[in-house]
C-alpha cells in the first residue's frame, strides 16, 4: 500500500471544493439579499395620484402624497410669472441640466412647468431628503424658520434642515449643501387644473 | 457515588465544581481569566469606562428583550404600542427609561473608553488588534443606536432615517437602487421598520457581543496597558506573576464595582428625574408620530451622533453630488482604525509624551466637543464656520500624527509602574 500524500492534488481537490462551496454560498445569498427589495405589494402601491388643484388660490400650495413621497402643487401669482429667469445668475443650476425631471419641464425653461401658473415638484430637498417650506413672497428680509431669506429674495423654497434654498421653481441657489433642483415627477393635465401625478400623458377623463 | 469516567482526569478535584471541571473547563478558565489574570496595579479612574460599558450592554440586552414584549414593529403600531408601554404596562415606563438613557450612557462611557486609549496609548503594538475590534464594535454601536432610534416612529425616527438611509444615496450609479434596497420600499415605511427591529434586536447584538467576546481575548492575551503605557510582563515574581501586576479579582472587581455604584447613582438620577435630558437623549419632535409631510423644523440627531453630522454639514456639494461630506464622515470613523499606526511616537503613555502631543489631543477634544455642539444647532450664524475649522482640526490630529508624535519630545520612560502603592 502506498502511503505517499500527493500534496499537490490534495491541495487542487481542497481549492476546487472551496471554490464550489463558495459558488453555492453565492448562490444561496441571492434570495436573502433579493428579500430587501421593495416587495410587489410596494410596487404596486406606486400608482398615479388625482389632484383637483381648481381650489387653490394664487400664491398657496398643496402637499399631496405620491409613491410615499409629499409632492407640491403650487399656484404661482401671475405677477411673477414673467420674472422666473431674473436671478438665473444666483443659481447653481439655472437651466436644470444636472437636475432631474422629465423632459417636457427641462425645455420649459425658468418655468420648470407644464403650465406655468401651476408648479408641481417632490418636496424633498436633494440634499437630503428633508422637506423644503414655501416662502413664496419676495421681501427684503423673509423670516422663515428664524431663518433671513436675505434682501434680493425672489421667493421660493427654504429647507430648514441644512438651509438650502431653492427658488419658486425649485431650482437651488448657488453654494447650498443641497446638489441639485427640487426633482419634477412626471405629470400631465387631466383638463385645465386638474393634474394627474406620476404619468406623463393624461388619461381621457369621463 | 457514581464511578467517575475512565477518561476523567481526578487531579481536576472532587465536589461538585471537580464534577464539572472534569467536564468543562470552568475553574480553568476562571483563573486565567478573572482570578490570575494579572492587570497593572495603577489603573486610575479613566480604567473604569470598560467595565462600565459591559454593564450598559448588559442593561441594554435585558430591558432590550423586554421592550420586546411590548413593541409592535410595524408602521401603524409602533408608535402607539410605545406609548402603551410607556402608560399602560407596568413599570414599562422604566425598562424604557433605562434602554433609551442607557443608549446616551454607551456612548458617554464608549467614547471616554476611547479617549483613555488615546491618553496612554493603549492602542499601540501589540494592542493593534484590541484597539480594532474596539472600533468595530463602535461602528456597530452607531448602526444599533441608529435603527433603535428609528423603532419608536416618532418625526424625528422617520426624518432621521430619511437623513441617513438617504446617505447612501449619494454613492455613484447604484446610489439610487442601494436606497430602494435599504428601505425596502419607495419611501421609509412599514418594510423598512420592520427590518431596523430585525437588525437592532438580533442581528447586531449577536455580532456585538461576539466582537465584545473578542476585544476581550485580545485584551488578555496582550495583558492590559495602564497609564504608564509600560509592559508589567517585564519583571516578574518567583511564581512568574507580573511585580507590578494585581489579581483582577478580587482587586479590580471590587474597583469596578465602586465604579458601577457610582455610576448608577449618575445613571439613576438620569433616568428618573431627567429621562429626556433636556430634549439630547429624548428629542421632542419624537414625541409625535411620523409624518412623511412634515419635516420637523430643524432636525437634529441624538447628541452622541453629532459631531459626525456636523461634518457631513460643513462639506458644501461639490462636481453636482454631495457625496464628499459623506465621505468625510466616514473618513471621520476610518481614520480611527489607523490610529496604531499613524502614532509614531516612541513612548505610550501622554505622561512621557511631549508639549506637542498635549496639545495636538487637547485640540481634538475641543474639536469633538465643538463639532458635537455645531450638529446640535440649526445651520446658520457663526456655527457653519465654526463647524468647517472643527472639521479640519479633527482630521489634522489624526493626518499630521505620524510627525508630530516623531518629532514631539519625551521623558524618560520609568523601568516599573509609578504611583501610590
Amino acid at each position: 500500500m502506498n502511503d505517499e500524500v500527493d500534496h499537490s492534488r490534495r491541495r487542487l481537490l481542497t481549492a476546487a471544493t472551496v471554490g464550489t462551496g463558495a459558488i453555492g454560498v453565492a448562490f444561496a445569498a441571492v434570495p436573502f439579499l433579493a428579500s430587501w427589495q421593495p416587495s410587489a405589494r410596494a410596487k404596486a402601491l406606486g400608482a398615479p395620484v388625482e389632484v383637483d388643484a381648481s381650489k387653490l388660490e394664487a400664491g398657496q400650495m398643496l402637499k399631496v402624497v405620491w409613491r410615499g413621497q409629499p409632492v407640491f402643487v403650487v399656484r404661482r401669482v401671475k405677477a411673477i410669472l414673467g420674472q422666473l429667469g431674473d436671478h438665473d445668475a444666483m443659481l447653481a443650476d439655472p437651466n436644470s441640466n444636472d437636475s432631474i425631471q422629465p423632459g417636457y419641464i427641462k425645455s420649459s425653461g425658468p418655468a420648470r412647468a407644464r403650465n406655468p401658473e401651476y408648479w408641481v415638484g417632490l418636496a424633498v430637498c436633494t440634499h437630503l431628503s428633508c422637506s423644503p417650506l414655501g416662502a413664496f413672497e419676495a421681501n427684503n428680509s423673509f423670516q422663515v424658520a428664524g431663518t433671513d431669506l436675505g434682501a434680493n429674495w425672489p421667493g421660493g423654497f427654504y429647507c430648514p434642515c441644512h438651509g438650502s434654498k431653492y427658488d419658486i421653481s425649485g431650482r437651488v441657489f448657488k453654494s447650498m449643501p443641497a446638489p441639485k433642483n427640487l426633482t419634477v415627477p412626471p405629470y400631465a393635465f387631466a383638463d385645465a387644473a386638474r393634474l394627474v401625478i406620476g404619468v406623463d400623458d393624461a388619461p381621457k377623463t369621463v | 457515588m457514581a464511578a467517575a469516567p475512565e477518561s476523567a482526569d481526578l487531579s481536576k478535584g472532587g465536589g461538585f465544581i471537580g464534577w464539572i471541571d472534569q467536564r468543562f473547563p470552568l475553574t480553568k478558565l476562571w483563573k486565567e481569566q478573572v482570578a490570575e489574570y494579572y492587570a497593572p496595579k495603577n489603573f486610575n479612574f479613566w480604567y473604569y469606562f470598560g467595565s462600565l460599558a459591559m454593564l450598559i450592554l448588559v442593561n441594554q440586552l435585558v430591558t432590550g428583550i423586554f421592550l420586546t414584549m411590548h413593541y409592535k414593529p410595524s408602521s401603524a403600531e409602533a408608535f402607539s404600542s410605545v406609548e402603551y408601554i410607556m402608560r399602560d404596562v407596568d413599570w414599562g415606563w422604566l425598562i424604557r427609561y433605562l434602554h433609551s438613557t442607557g443608549a446616551s450612557a454607551f456612548f458617554i462611557v464608549v467614547y471616554l473608553h476611547m479617549f483613555r486609549a488615546l491618553l496612554y496609548g493603549s492602542h499601540r503594538k501589540p494592542r493593534e488588534l484590541l484597539w480594532i475590534f474596539g472600533c468595530l464594535i463602535f461602528v456597530l454601536l452607531m448602526a444599533e443606536a441608529f435603527m433603535g432610534y428609528v423603532l419608536p416612529w416618532g418625526n424625528m425616527s422617520y426624518w432621521g432615517a430619511q437623513v441617513i438611509v438617504s446617505l447612501f444615496g449619494s454613492v455613484p450609479y447604484i446610489g439610487g437602487a442601494l436606497v430602494d434596497w435599504i428601505r425596502g420600499d419607495y419611501n421609509i415605511g412599514d418594510a423598512t421598520l420592520n427590518r431596523f427591529f430585525a437588525l437592532h434586536v438580533a442581528a447586531l447584538p449577536l455580532a456585538l457581543i461576539f466582537l465584545v467576546i473578542a476585544h476581550l481575548m485580545a485584551l488578555h492575551e496582550v495583558g492590559s496597558n495602564n497609564p504608564d503605557g509600560i509592559e508589567i510582563k517585564k519583571y516578574k515574581d518567583a511564581q512568574g506573576h507580573p511585580l507590578d501586576g494585581i489579581p483582577f479579582h478580587p482587586y479590580y472587581t471590587v474597583k469596578d464595582l465602586f465604579g458601577v455604584a457610582g455610576f448608577l447613582l449618575l445613571f439613576c438620577g438620569v433616568v428618573f428625574f431627567a429621562p429626556t435630558f433636556g430634549g439630547l437623549f429624548l428629542e421632542s419632535p419624537n414625541f409625535e408620530p411620523a409624518n412623511p409631510l412634515q419635516t420637523p423644523p430643524h432636525i437634529a440627531p441624538v447628541w452622541y451622533f453629532t459631531p459626525y453630522y456636523a461634518m457631513l454639514r460643513a462639506v458644501p456639494s461639490f462636481a453636482g453630488t454631495q457625496v464628499w461630506g459623506v465621505m468625510v464622515m466616514g473618513a471621520a470613523i476610518v481614520v480611527l482604525f489607523f490610529v496604531p499606526w499613524l502614532d509614531r511616537s516612541p513612548v505610550r503613555s501622554i505622561r512621557y509624551r511631549g508639549p506637542i502631543y498635549k496639545v495636538m489631543l487637547t485640540i481634538f477634544a475641543l474639536s469633538f466637543i465643538s463639532l458635537g455642539i455645531c450638529g446640535l444647532k440649526p445651520p446658520a450664524g457663526i456655527y457653519p464656520t465654526l463647524a468647517k475649522v472643527s472639521t479640519i482640526l479633527y482630521f489634522a490630529f489624526f493626518l499630521l500624527m505620524p510627525w508630530y508624535t516623531k518629532f514631539d519630545s519625551v521623558k524618560p520612560v520609568p523601568e516599573r509602574v509609578t504611583g501610590h502603592a
